[in-house]
């Protein structure tokens, strides 16, 4: 049998705060309160938009890429519905419920499907940055270079096809390097949604911000990978809405509810009426504040 | 253990149906204990020949900062609302906690929970573990939970369950009185150590919050449900011989905005219900030895 090298013993970064520099620590529950424009649970939708090539890239395979031999017809055409299909049903119940969201879109779907775009910032959404496509995955493999020349194309390709600039970033996966944070800092984005250690905005240490989305909420997660029905998520996001409004009135301080959606998952047709009913549900309760990433970000600022 | 024997020599065989009847303090008939593990996971830990800690390149963000949620904000949710319903933790411990966190630790020292040891860091494992090093964690957990809360552990949940065949008999020659890794029973049992004595108390696989959601996928309100099954069926049970009910937690999953409401009501459930003990491991494990 092998053994151990001491050094597996020895813990350099055993200390206090984090055994990283990139954020500290700090308890939410201990922080002075937020309060929002209106109401006491921000609800964020934010929705992907995603375009998987039919042929792999990247540093990892993005959760949703294809999977049987090239060519993989069935997710490449399965993902793509969400696409033509999927998000034109999300834009009608947003604006049914009167809400409005965040798109994280890839910078090919901004080239590629100019009409989705402009129907997304025709309805006053906001557009986060989500890379190039479904290929444009960073991990600390990539190389600090190429993922800054990444981050760059994926800016300048959204910038040049919407017309906007967006101020959050979304990593595929919410997967980063420890480079990821200066390098969107260098592109002059204000906040990335990637980590999901906290249920309220907070600084990285060179200033940018991070918006949780939190991924356990997600249609992936749920659907997708829990595989539950689309009434059990619902039922899930109406418990967490409950609670964290019980919160808020009890700590006199807000709180914020992330929706993370796919349009391939939870755009289907026997889905979307489970989105509908809690869009319409939560859009009666007064503790309920929609809002924007960059709405959600421009309030904490303002506060902190 | 009977190291290399195709039976490790862990326990005597005991069946279920011809126990000594034991009876829980108050003549409850279910011991239940809530077991949070107030964990740390390191960001970039060294490679271990026989486990990967992460699954992605360092730093897998979804990884760590789903459980850096427990330290940020799921900690205190989940305690208050054991707090309210009266139920006082028995921590597995990632001690390094102690180090990185102090806030974390004070919080559940001064809600009066006990704690035991989960290792350093849940991303050092044991495997392939020296005796010296094995016992130098374990000198290690009981000199920094001392200086952290002025406790002296009595029990054991190997850091991310890693073992070597050493474990039980050096936590039970450094004195502790519990290991938490053994599933093998719903009572607590005796355990052959080389020197001293060690006994098993049921902590769960089947109902810890990781199962619950990452094995078998359960809702929030479909894991509540299966407490009060669990509950509910080794309290009739008990009546004849008192069981132990535990209930594994980690905050960044039970304290999740759409899981703890649900939680919540398990823990009335149970704590309204009349035939539990709810008690600390330790206590549990000493009621124990008294009707032996």
């Amino acid at each position: 049998m092998s053994t151990l090298p001491d050094s597996y013993l020895e813990y350099p970064r055993r200390r206090e705060g984090y055994d990283h520099d990139l954020y500290n620590w700090s308890n939410m529950h201990a922080r002075p309160p937020v309060t929002w424009p209106q109401g006491s649970v921000a609800v964020w939708l934010c929705v992907s938009l995603e375009w998987f090539p039919i042929i792999l890239g990247g540093p990892f395979t993005a959760p949703g890429h294809m999977v049987t031999p090239y060519p993989d017809y069935r997710h490449y055409t399965a993902r793509d519905y969400g696409n033509r299909v999927g998000a034109w049903r999300f834009l009608e119940a947003f604006e049914t419920a009167g809400v409005k969201a965040s798109f994280a879109t890839n910078a090919a779907i901004a080239e590629r499907y100019p009409e989705l775009v402009a129907a997304v910032i025709e309805g006053g959404h906001e557009i986060i940055a989500h890379s190039t496509d479904m290929n444009g995955t960073i991990d600390s493999t990539l190389g600090e270079e190429a993922e800054a020349a990444l981050v760059a194309e994926a800016m300048e390709r959204i910038e040049r096809a919407s017309g906007v600039r967006p101020t959050g970033w979304l990593s595929i996966a919410r997967q980063q390097s420890f480079a990821t944070p200066d390098i969107l800092k260098g592109q002059g984005l204000t906040y990335c949604c990637d980590w999901v250690n906290d249920e309220l905005p907070y600084r990285f240490a060179n200033s940018l911000i991070n918006l949780p989305l939190n991924h356990e909420l997600s249609d992936r997660q749920i659907i997708t990978v829990q595989q539950k029905s689309a009434d059990s998520w619902a039922e899930s996001i109406g418990d967490a809405f409950d609670w964290l409004a019980r919160e808020a009135a009890e700590q006199g301080a807000g709180r914020m509810l992330p929706i993370h959606l796919t349009p391939y998952i939870m755009g289907l047709p026997y889905r979307i009426a489970a989105l509908e009913g809690l869009l319409a549900h939560l859009a009666k309760r007064p503790e309920a504040w929609f809002a924007r990433g960059d709405e959600v970000i421009a309030a904490w600022e303002a506060q902190t | 253990m009977q190291q290399g024997a195709a039976d490790p020599g862990l326990y005597d065989y005991h069946p279920y149906n011809a126990r000594r009847k034991i009876v829980w303090p108050g003549g409850k008939s279910v011991a239940v204990w809530v077991a949070p593990n107030l964990e740390y996971y390191e960001v970039d830990p060294p490679a271990h020949p026989k486990r990967k800690s992460w699954a992605r390149p360092h730093p897998d963000v979804v990884g760590y900062s789903h459980r850096d949620h427990s330290n940020r904000v799921s900690h205190w949710r989940m305690a208050e609302v054991m707090s309210r319903h009266g139920f006082p933790g028995s921590v597995s411990l990632s001690v390094a906690l102690c180090q990185h966190h102090p806030e974390v630790v004070a919080d559940a020292a001064a809600r009066g929970w006990e704690f035991f040891s989960h290792g350093i860091y849940n991303t050092r494992y044991s495997y392939e573990m020296t005796e010296d090093q094995e016992r130098a964690i374990i000198e290690d957990s009981i000199t920094t939970v001392r200086a952290a809360t002025g406790q002296t552990i009595r029990g054991w949940l190997a850091p991310a369950l890693t073992h070597t065949p050493r474990t039980l008999d050096l936590i039970a020659e450094y004195g502790l009185d519990y290991t938490c890794d053994l599933y093998h029973d719903d009572q607590v049992q005796e355990v052959k150590v080389a020197k001293g004595r060690l006994v098993s108390i049921p902590y769960s696989l089947e109902v810890n919050d990781h199962y619950g959601f990452f094995v078998y996928n359960m809702s929030g309100r479909e894991y509540a449900d299966t407490l009060i099954r669990q509950f509910e069926r080794l309290a009739v049970e008990g009546e004849r011989s008192g069981t132990v009910m535990c209930i594994p937690l980690h905050a960044y999953l039970i304290g999740q905005p759409h899981r703890i409401g649900p939680f919540e009501e398990a823990l009335r459930h149970i704590a309204a219900d009349g035939r539990a003990w709810i008690a600390r491991a330790g206590e549990i494990v000493d009621a124990w030895r008294a009707q032996q």
